[in-house]
């Protein structure tokens, strides 16, 4: 099978905070006022898209552009409100477990029991995953040691190690498992150059020696440039954009005449709404240049 | 449902089961002060509550009292319910655990059963739960006076195991409440605690209580574990033949709990999972 990841017209809306306060929504209910319905968030807009095999595919967009709901999705950890997911074959909600056999995920934020050493974390990661103890002890070491965790750091709580350190554990915790699928929302958030470097090498070499295809969510356009063969511009939770990076510096200006970069990229793609909202003829902007 | 039952299948069966297990005795150990603490806070409340029985003969010298057996009486209700609530608490706090330390979605993205994490848990709540009334009861026999030659210590054990498995099924209803209300759910966990701490006859017979209150008794698996232990323990009540009147009550509510809390923690997880109220920063 060719596609390892294929979402399908996806959709999902979230209930929308009320500005009401609850004692004033009651009073309403009560006194059978009018009872202000809070507008739900379509924080993913009918999103299509696939990835292949030992593909790294990117997906971009500012702040609240759905990035991490989308991830989440194919994690699934939410449930689409409209159309499918499929990893290798297999519906994320039908054939869940089946799913979260080939998939794991790094998120932004390095979420660990605090108290508990690298080590206790990584193994009970492992164990849910059916992987031995001893097993998982001994690639653990290995790829920390790799991504330059001192040793001594692998048996003292958590709460001790720096963001980016608790991050590279977070790396580990993913790799562990063996995926054959693999979703990375931001991973190299909050790492040094160095690090982050380290990283990225070792997400090519998953990719190169473990067959893994990977979806990349992140704000580092260099990074994303390096790692990805194509990209999907999300904004407002709608793809505006799907390409190879070099195919998605094509279509827009550089800046001051030099040539474009995934910055003019992101900029010019996304967006849009809030360009709208004090100058409406800003469209033109976007123009393949060619 | 499990698949093909090779043996690769059962060792990913029970890895998946003891990694609750293992993390959980991490904790334990990582938060040993506070585990401590709580230690101490509850012997010294079970020895306080036992002292009641050494102190209503002084308090009304008239009334005629037999101190041994309140006291007795009392101990057994300490004891008893300080294992039944670490169980409940075990298992109804594991999600509410979860989300405070942010590992939830880690937790449910794995490729495990419901119903395996539910062992899992259980086996960590029932061996902790041993430990801890092992603590709390040896410092009761360094304080009082215990007679158990006319116990029925078979009886006790299977009463307690009973009991462990209807107090598991009920924490895993009380569990969902965390998973549905992110902010609230785990104080509602602490209010049935306290409703089954008032109905179930902890420290008086549940005959004292008024009808309505009397009414909920029947359905708390703790009130049958409690008279039954006090009747494997205590003199003057037949032995053995009638504990099965109490272990019959534990077992029903047992087989009916555990399945009924898996399958609404399933339902109540697709809830969470279409509301997004797993977790939602990032
Ligand atoms: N569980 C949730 N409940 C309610 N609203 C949510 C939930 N998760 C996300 N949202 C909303 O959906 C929108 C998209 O959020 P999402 O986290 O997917 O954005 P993102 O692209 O990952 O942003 P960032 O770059 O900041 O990580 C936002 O408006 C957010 O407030
Ligand atoms: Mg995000």
């Amino acid at each position: 099978m060719n596609k390892a990841l294929v979402v399908d017209n996806v959709s999902k809306y979230f209930d929308g905070k009320s500005e009401v306060s609850l004692l004033k929504q009651w009073q309403a209910r009560l006194t059978g006022g009018e009872i202000e319905k809070p507008k739900p968030i379509n924080a993913v807009k009918d999103v299509t898209f696939e990835v292949n095999r030992r593909e790294i595919y990117g997906v971009l967009g500012p702040n609240g552009s759905g990035k991490s709901t989308l991830i989440r999705m194919i994690s699934t950890l939410l449930i689409p409100d409209e159309g499918t997911i499929t990893v290798f074959g297999c519906d994320s909600v039908k054939e869940e477990i089946a799913v979260k056999r080939m998939i794991n995920r790094v998120s932004v934020d390095a979420a660990f029991f605090k108290k508990l050493s690298p080590r206790e974390n990584l193994l009970y990661g492992a164990r849910l995953y059916g992987v031995s103890a001893a097993e998982a002890d001994v690639t653990a070491r290995d790829i920390l040691q790799r991504l330059g965790l001192r040793p001594n750091s692998y048996t003292a709580p958590m709460e001790e190690m720096s963001r980016g350190m608790q991050q590279k554990v977070a790396i580990a915790r993913a790799f562990l498992t063996q995926p054959i699928l693999l979703l990375l929302d931001e991973p190299t958030t909050g790492l040094d150059p160095r690090s982050k470097r380290e990283v990225q090498a070792f997400i090519n070499e998953l990719r190169d020696t473990h067959d893994a295809t990977i979806v990349l969510t992140t704000h580092d356009m260099q990074e994303a440039e390096a790692l990805c063969e194509r990209i999907a511009i999300l904004d407002e939770g709608e793809i505006v954009a799907e390409d190879t990076p070099d195919g998605l510096k094509r279509r827009v200006k550089g800046d001051n005449g030099n040539p474009p970069t995934l910055d003019d990229v992101f900029l010019q793609l996304t967006g849009k709404h809030l360009v709208k909202e004090d100058e409406s003829s800003e469209e033109e902007v976007i123009e393949p240049v060619l | 449902m499990l698949g093909h039952l090779t043996l690769d299948n059962v060792k990913r069966e029970v890895r998946q089961e003891f990694a609750f297990v293992a993390r959980n005795f991490n904790l334990v150990k990582r938060y040993w002060a506070w585990e401590l603490v709580w230690l101490c806070y509850s012997t010294a409340n079970a020895l306080a509550v036992s002292f009641i029985g050494a102190g209503v003969g002084v308090i009304s010298p008239d009334s005629n009292v037999n101190t041994q057996f309140l006291i007795t009486y009392l101990i057994i209700g300490t004891l008893v319910w300080g294992f039944m609530s670490q169980i409940f608490n075990n298992i109804a706090e594991m999600i509410a655990w979860e989300r405070w330390e942010g590992t939830i979605e880690y937790t449910f993205m794995a490729p495990i059963r419901r119903i395996s994490q539910m062992i899992g848990q259980m086996i960590f709540a029932v061996l902790y739960a041993m430990w801890f009334v092992m603590v709390i009861g040896t410092a009761m026999v360094l304080f009082f006076d215990i007679d158990l030659s006319n116990a029925n210590l078979g009886g006790m054990l299977v009463i307690l195991l009973a009991g462990s498995v209807s107090f598991a099924g009920i924490g895993v209803v009380g569990s969902i409440l965390p998973l549905l209300y992110p902010e609230r759910g785990a104080q509602m966990t602490h209010i049935i605690q306290a409703f089954l701490l008032l109905v179930s006859g902890v420290y008086y017979p549940t005959s004292v209580l008024p009808d309505w209150l009397q009414f909920f008794s029947q359905f708390s698996p703790a009130t049958y574990v409690l008279e039954g232990m006090r009747t494997a323990v205590l003199p003057g009540s037949t032995r053995s033949d009638n504990l099965f009147s109490y272990i019959l009550p534990l077992l029903v509510i047992g087989v009916v709990m555990l399945p009924l809390g898996v399958y609404l923690f399933q339902r109540a997880e697709v809830y969470a999972k279409r509301k997004g109220c797993l977790k939602r920063n990032g």
